[in-house]
């Protein structure tokens, strides 16, 4: 069983970090199919939350097929993530380095790189979502 | 679905002051309500108008659908902490509950055995020694033993020091999950409310500012920031809370449903503080109804 934290100065939303929370749980193989989510009863009774927002948190799970509630019994994790291929991480960070020190060479400096990158993390994930 | 609570034109007059004016709200079941404000905005008239210990001077108010102490099943449905957590300080804990089981037709011995034991108390303890969290845990028990469907609490943390409060926050919500009551709660602890509401209602000088759902207040409120401009030029969806100028800048709390599209704002989300803090301070702005007036802009 995994137990939740809460950052509250970070300014995700709350449903949020423990859906965040459980992704990571996932990808670092403390959950497996089969394990059990603490009910929203558990985690309220630590984390002095509405039980609305852990409701959210495993209903969006849910949807996303990571996990299914079973009526009367709690919420069980059906399906794992893959952990992060390192390999990839590691390309992408070199890739990524080349492409920041090209605009800096360009005359951009890091605000401006950061606000085309906000630009283009939007661009990429809203059309996932939509 | 009833409404918890609903309102229509709700006063509360005292003398010739208005403690409550023209208050009209309708809060659905299953939520845990936050309701907050300044001292003397109306929070605790609010709440003894809604458990019938008040009558209305205009307006009505109904109660899980009916008038608040019109009968003692509707009595039955709600359970009050008041202010400051009372309790008979001569009075062991165990007398409390017997009281309480003499007083309540649905009364749940169970519940509120269970509760005093896994706070750690001692059923023979006297409450006048007891701490200010444990009387609020006593308080609180009581309101829930009785098996309600809305509880109401006035100010019920705002005296506890962080960790009783934690406790007692955790304990309301763990009623919450198990008995799916529903909850309206006055603080203006606006860090706690932020953990346990879902709906939201700002009361300041006896007048609803803004009540709703929370994600969706949320969603609807935007912070601007841009070159100095007059917010009257603001296209008309857009309401302006908040705002506040230097020569060069204007910054902006904005509600609106719709989008904001126009590219010469920085357009950054609020949080909850930010939300409550906006509409508490607009009561400054009250002597000058409308929207306050701006300096010169050039």
């Amino acid at each position: 069983m995994i137990e939740f934290q809460l950052d509250p100065a970070s300014g995700v939303a709350t449903y949020l970090q423990l859906v965040q929370q459980v992704h990571q749980a996932l990808r670092l193989g403390m959950l497996e199919p089969g394990d059990q989510l603490p009910t929203a009863q558990q985690v309220v009774a630590k984390l002095a939350i509405n039980p609305n927002t852990v409701l959210k948190a495993y209903r969006d799970l849910e949807r996303e097929g990571l996990v299914r509630a079973r009526p009367g019994m709690g919420t069980f994790v059906v399906q794992t993530l893959p952990g992060r291929d390192e390999v990839a991480l590691a390309r992408f960070l070199s890739q990524m380095s080349k492409l920041l020190l090209a605009a800096r060479a360009a005359g951009l400096d890091s605000d401006d790189i950061e606000a085309i990158y906000r630009t283009a993390i939007r661009n990429v994930f809203a059309e996932g979502v939509a | 679905m009833t409404a918890v609570l609903e309102t229509m034109g709700l006063g509360k007059q005292y003398g010739r002051r208005w403690a409550l004016h023209d208050c009209t709200l309708s809060i659905p079941a299953g939520n845990v309500v936050g309701l907050v404000g300044p001292n003397g905005a109306g929070k605790t008239t609010m709440l003894q108008l809604a458990v019938g210990l008040l009558a209305p001077t205009t307006g009505s108010i109904a109660v899980l659908g009916d008038a608040p102490a019109s009968s003692p099943a509707q009595l039955g449905k709600v359970g009050f902490v008041a202010q400051d957590t009372p309790a008979y300080a001569r009075l062991s804990i165990a007398q409390h509950l017997h009281m309480g089981s003499w007083l309540n037709p649905d009364w749940d011995d169970e519940v509120a055995t269970q509760r005093i034991d896994q706070l750690g108390l001692d059923p023979k303890q006297r409450a006048g020694s007891l701490s200010g969290g444990q009387r609020a845990q006593l308080a609180l028990t009581l309101a829930i033993a009785k098996r309600p469907e809305l509880l109401l609490l006035d100010e019920p943390v705002a005296s506890l020091d962080p960790l009783a409060r934690r406790e007692f926050l955790q304990s309301l919500m763990e009623v919450v999950a198990e008995h799916g009551v529903s909850v309206v709660l006055s603080s203006h602890l606006v860090s706690d409310l932020e953990r346990v509401c879902d709906y939201l209602v700002v009361l300041v000088d006896s007048h609803v500012r803004v009540a709703g759902e929370v994600s969706e207040l949320l969603a609807s409120h935007h912070r601007l920031s841009g070159l100095r401009r007059n917010p009257s030029t603001l296209p008309a969806n857009q309401e302006v809370i908040e705002q506040s100028h230097t020569d060069k800048q204007s910054t902006l709390l904005v509600r609106t449903e719709e989008p904001i599209l126009d590219p010469n704002w920085t357009v950054t989300p609020i949080t909850f503080e930010d939300l409550v803090l906006a509409y508490m301070s607009q009561a400054r702005d009250t002597t000058h109804p409308g929207r306050p007036a701006l300096g010169v802009v050039s």
